[in-house]
């Protein structure tokens, strides 16, 4: 069966930028596409992907179990309920830390490619063993930051060594977007961080309070149909991965109240 | 200059915080890129204005070595105020005027192309 499968790394650098929301959101959104979609969670050490799924009870077997031989492949896929499309494969536990090699992590990859449209890799973060391993086996990379110093160094180092690599093609998504600190310019703004980073722009999500609740509760907001903005965003994404064209969302348009023109007409330009 | 720039210098308040955080990443990233660390650059800026001086007479005072990034390239650019060249060709364009006595600056850039 010949799927024409993506491989995308999921990558940030810096920890905490939104790299694991970010793949349960698109896993989600690509597999209601019709695609069959995989997200292996590739930080061993720290697993979270199970959470954000709501899948954390339902794990037997884990990646270490398929490259030990003592499972198959589909004994260890949790398959989603209400998203039958959708598949996590669970990291091991930290001992697998010791002996997992970016022969390994190719191994699995070959195997979820065989399944599925799309694999996902949710990176661990910084740059060391677990990052090297996940870059081995993927072939694009999304890199997740947020207009803040810190995320934009580190993601830019994580750049650097994806191009070393062979990565293509590398997309940005900037996550964490406020547009009223943006306005005011006590933000980054977007085209700060795309000319320093110097990457296509894939899609940005706004700051969302409902992030929180749906992690909270195990269900992606794309699960759940939520209009919310960051949920508008995490779809958005999905489409263009699919190739759609959606236009991006204009972050200074997001607020119509009295205040927000006020704002505006702060930003106005008078030589 | 927006609106707001001049009210916040109409009252005393510090400027928005997103140029800054931009030229210290830039700043940041230019090294990060390059892997020369300030001390290095410090060197490298007093060997270059040596072969400089050698030349043309520079104001030693007002020149900047530095690194600036573009598009994921990083360039060194040195902006070297001359202040008279020693064949004294400069000295001839003084006796025309003595007021025009700005110091004639001259851009060198050498672009040192990182590839990660």
């Amino acid at each position: 069966m010949t799927l024409d499968t993506r491989v995308i790394l999921i990558c940030s650098g810096k920890g905490g930028v939104g790299k694991t929301t970010l793949t349960a959101n698109l896993g989600i959104s690509l597999a209601s596409k019709g695609s069959p979609t995989a997200v292996l969670d590739a930080d061993f050490g720290l697993r979270n992907l199970d959470l954000l799924l709501g899948l954390e009870n339902r794990i037997v077997y884990t990646a270490q179990e398929v490259l030990e031989e003592a499972c198959r492949l589909d004994q260890a896929l949790v398959k989603h309920k209400q998203e039958p499309n959708l598949s996590l494969l669970p990291a091991g536990n930290p001992r697998m830390l010791d002996w997992l090699k970016p022969e390994d992590m190719k191994k699995i990859i070959e195997m979820l490619s065989k399944e599925f449209k799309y694999v996902l890799i949710d990176c661990p973060a910084g740059v060391e063993d677990g990052f090297k391993n996940a870059v081995a086996a993927s072939k694009e990379a999304i890199i997740v930051t947020n207009p803040e110093v810190s995320a934009v160094r580190d993601a830019d180092r994580v750049i650097g060594l994806l191009n070393t690599h062979g990565i293509k093609p590398v997309q940005l998504v900037l996550n964490r977007v406020r547009p009223k600190m943006m306005e005011t310019q006590e933000m980054l703004s977007i085209e700060d961080v795309t000319d320093i980073l110097a990457l296509p722009l894939l899609g940005l999500v706004l700051e969302d309070e409902q992030v929180i609740v749906s992690t909270n509760r195990g269900e992606p907001l794309t699960l759940i149909g939520s209009k919310s903005p960051a949920a508008r965003c995490y779809s958005n994404i999905a489409g263009r991965l699919h190739g759609e064209e959606i236009p991006l969302i204009d972050p200074s348009k997001e607020g119509t109240s009295f205040r927000d023109k006020f704002r505006r007409l702060m930003q106005t330009k008078i030589f | 200059m927006t609106l707001r720039d001049i009210l916040n210098k109409l009252f005393g308040r510090q400027p928005a915080s997103a140029a800054k955080a931009r030229e210290r990443l830039q700043l940041v990233l230019a090294h990060d890129r390059t892997d020369l660390s300030p001390d290095l650059l410090d060197q490298m800026r007093e060997e270059i204005l040596g072969v400089v001086a050698k030349y043309v007479e520079i104001d030693f005072e007002g020149g900047a070595v530095s690194l600036e990034t573009e598009d994921r390239m990083t360039a060194l650019v040195a902006n070297l105020p001359i202040k008279r060249t020693i064949s004294g060709q400069i000295k001839l364009k003084e006796q025309h005027s003595e007021k025009e006595k700005e110091k004639e600056k001259e851009k060198e850039n050498l672009s040192l192309e990182t590839s990660e």
